[in-house]
């Protein structure tokens, strides 16, 4: 899926957030590019703590003191807008985004969810929120909703309060109550960590229907690989707040052209032997409020030099293929690539 | 049930847990009105009948479906959740049978890590005293080495140790998610039920962990129920594996016997399913027919409406758990002589 041929939905340029905290400036998000287009599905993985869910918040304009977005665009051009830049958004106009062409699957289920209102009440409440609708439309429209991503006896369930459900049956919900607006974007992040592969399967069916019949566009935060590689047309890596490889699925997937994502791709269990110790990257996640100067992964990588000592700006390596590395590992014949996973 | 009596270290006989969720008073009037008698109080069977013996040092993987009841079992078992039914030992003894100092040993020894840390982690307090607070107050360590203590077990699981003066809201997902693991490990546990506890680390990262837990399981002879849909992580670290299907267990097997060779269908049908690392698009397909629901189990068998080997008997009568081997045990009627299907072993 090319970018450039596609009309483009989400544009995101430099863009910064940190946290003022009072051991330093915490960069969670630092020089961000990102492009997404309408009906695209982006996988982003990355390290634990390299900024994804921070990404998402500011995309939605979530992030509250000491957090404050420090710099870049988040150009969105939805239905009706036109070079809207999110940043500057009013956080009326924000309000109005939110849940109807913008909706995020939170991490922790339970921040899209009220602990003390049952299910119904919610979900009803967040299609009447912007759409004139009865309270019986709504409300059946939530019961297929909620069928749709497997949760057995919905009509019963509707009536349950989010502690009554399985860690899994919440998230469910969750992705439900994003899904009911058919909105032009969701960030989801990870939505299906509890979730079992048969149930999952459901939802990535449902999910990628909503995007090829509604053009929906998806960021998908998850650390599945298996399941992004099946699910997402693209791939973001993340390391300490910046992106540092995206391509296509496939090229990333099959020939990781930076070393920390060669290095993740080495630590998949299933690339492993069963019952020895798995391989880890070695060394620490560096501070976010104490970064090394130039490239972040430096003191971990095996291919730093002194030029290393500078920062690494985003460079091509191949069509739609991009690494922030002065080494980059080098590419190698398709002919081989096979080799080097397993399918 | 692998493990004889006295060498069990926690052994579950005819575990039961029921939710009762009351209908409310609008529900119970429109039943009245309109007759359809869905005014009547809804019962959740989470987990019934549940028999297992968990030997010292050993690694247990816990799988099923959403909803099976997976992380109420665990919680029966770390004493959250009082059981509706079943018998409980705790190294031979049940609850009943232990002094009160025993009781307190055990519940020191057995520690979760839940599946939902931001729920568990109380939001008003620092990092450090979430980890260091629990070993203080028994004695494990001393209030001058709690720094260096909280210091050693964040590092342990990957967390920065300049972050112990923050609060949970200032980490990330998978930052908090070791912040559970940690404060689990922080008070020297003998059992730890790990309730999906590595899916919202990246790989190298949830390598490092699975890594530090089979290193304590070897040299400490930690034993682990280890809930996880991820099958992968199942298999690297599993000694034996449980299946769970609505409540029930329908097989318990070693776990290179089980991915070698699963008995029941269900467990067929799951291991069919693992997705492997592709480079091409997945076709993802619906769920076929409906998902049975534990507010209306179906009879017999639970798996029957889903079982392409089903047969009458199914519907009605339940599969008890029973050997099929060395240390292997299903809930299937198809392992009775007289019902092996045609060409099918
Ligand atoms: N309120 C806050 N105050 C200070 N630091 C914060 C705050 N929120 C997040 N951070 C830090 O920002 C960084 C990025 O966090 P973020 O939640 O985006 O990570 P992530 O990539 O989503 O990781 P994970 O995969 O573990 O969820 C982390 O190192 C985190 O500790
Ligand atoms: N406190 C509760 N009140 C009522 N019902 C509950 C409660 N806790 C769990 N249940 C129900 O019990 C069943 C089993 O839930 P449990 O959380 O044990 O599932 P699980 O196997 O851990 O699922 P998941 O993989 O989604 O976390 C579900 O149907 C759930 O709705
Ligand atoms: S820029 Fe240098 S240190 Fe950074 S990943 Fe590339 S080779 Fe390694
Ligand atoms: S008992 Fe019958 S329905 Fe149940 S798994 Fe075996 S064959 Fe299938
Ligand atoms: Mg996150
Ligand atoms: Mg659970």
């Amino acid at each position: 899926m090319n970018t450039s041929t596609r009309s483009l939905l989400l544009e995101i340029n430099s863009l910064q957030t940190w946290f003022d905290t009072r051991a330093g400036t915490v960069k969670a998000v630092d020089g961000v590019d990102l492009t997404l287009a309408r009906g695209e599905i982006l996988g982003l993985v990355g390290e634990s703590g390299s900024g994804k869910s921070v990404m998402g918040y500011s995309i939605m304009r979530l992030i509250d003191l000491p957090g404050r977005i420090v710099g870049g665009s988040i150009k969105f051009y939805g239905e009706g807008t036109q070079n809207e830049d999110l940043v500057n958004a009013t956080s009326d106009r924000m309000r109005r985004l939110r849940g109807s062409h913008i909706a995020m699957i939170f991490q922790d289920p339970m921040m899209s969810l009220n602990p003390v209102l049952r299910i119904d009440t919610q979900m009803i409440e967040a299609i009447q929120a912007h759409a004139k609708v009865s309270n019986k439309v709504a409300r059946d429209r939530a019961r297929d909703m909620l069928g749709k991503v497997g949760i057995p006896s919905p009509e019963e369930r509707l009536q349950a309060y989010p502690h009554q459900f399985s860690g899994g049956m919440r998230q469910r919900v969750a992705i439900a109550t994003a899904m009911l607006n058919k909105p032009e974007l969701i960030i989801a992040d990870e939505p299906t960590t509890a979730l079992d592969v048969t149930v999952q399967a459901q939802i990535l069916y449902e999910v990628r229907k909503l995007c090829r019949e509604s053009g929906t566009a998806l960021i998908w935060i998850t650390h599945d690989i298996a399941l992004i590689s099946g699910l997402a047309d693209r791939i973001a890596v993340m390391y300490a707040g910046r992106v540092v490889e995206t391509g296509l699925v496939r090229d990333v997937i099959a020939a990781p052209r930076h070393p920390y994502t060669a290095g993740l791709m080495g630590s998949v269990p299933s690339n492993n032997p069963r019952g020895k110790p798995l391989r880890q990257i070695p060394g620490m996640t560096p501070s976010l409020s104490n970064l090394p100067k130039g490239c972040a992964f430096a003191p971990r990588c095996e291919r730093a030099t002194v030029t290393c000592q500078q920062v690494p700006q985003e460079s091509p390596v191949g069509a739609e293929h991009k690494v922030r590395c002065f080494h980059p590992i080098e590419s190698i014949p398709a002919q081989s690539r096979h080799d080097r996973i397993k399918v | 049930m692998t493990a004889s009596k006295s060498e069990a270290l926690l052994e579950l006989q005819g575990i039961s847990k029921r939710f009762v969720q009351r209908a409310d008073v609008a529900e119970k009037l429109t039943a009245k009105l309109t007759g359809n008698g869905k005014g009547a109080d809804r019962v959740v069977h989470a987990v019934d009948h549940v028999d297992l013996a968990i030997r010292r040092g050993e690694v247990v993987g816990l799988v099923g479906e959403s909803g099976c009841g997976k992380s109420t079992l665990g919680r029966v078992i770390t004493g959250i959740h009082p059981s509706t039914e079943g018998v409980m030992r705790w190294k031979g003894k049940t609850e009943s049978e232990m002094t009160g100092e025993e009781r307190h040993a055990m519940r020191l020894a057995v520690q979760m890590i839940f599946q939902d840390p931001m729920s568990s982690l109380n939001p008003r307090k620092q990092v450090r005293d979430i980890i260091g607070e629990a070993p203080l107050a028994h004695g494990l360590i001393k209030k001058d080495d709690i720094d260096s203590y909280v210091e050693q077990v964040m590092q342990r699981v990957g967390l920065d140790p300049t972050y112990k003066m923050r609060y949970p809201h200032q980490f990330s997902g998978g930052q908090r998610a070791r912040i559970g693991i940690a404060r689990a490990l922080a008070v020297q546990p003998e059992f730890l039920v790990c309730d999906e506890s590595v899916a919202a680390l990246d790989v190298s990262i949830q390598a490092q962990v699975i890594n530090l837990f089979m290193k304590l399981c070897h040299e400490l002879n930690l034993t682990f129920l280890f809930i996880s849909h991820d099958l992968g992580v199942v298999q690297h670290i599993s000694d034996r594996v449980v299946i769970m299907y609505l409540g029930r267990v329908v097989e318990v097997a070693p776990t290179e016997e089980l991915f070698k060779a699963p008995n029941h269908p269900y467990t067929k049908g799951l291991l069919s399913e693992i997705p492997r690392i592709a480079t091409q698009p997945r076709e993802f397909v619906p769920i076929k027919g409906e998902i049975p629901s534990p507010l209306h189990p179906p009879s017999g068998c639970h798996f029957h409406p889903r079982c392409p080997y089903a047969m009458d008997r199914c519907k009605t009568e339940r599969p008890v758990l029973k050997q099929i081997g060395t240390n292997r045990w299903s809930a299937c009627h198809l392992n009775d002589a007289d019902n092996k299907p045609a060409g099918n072993a």
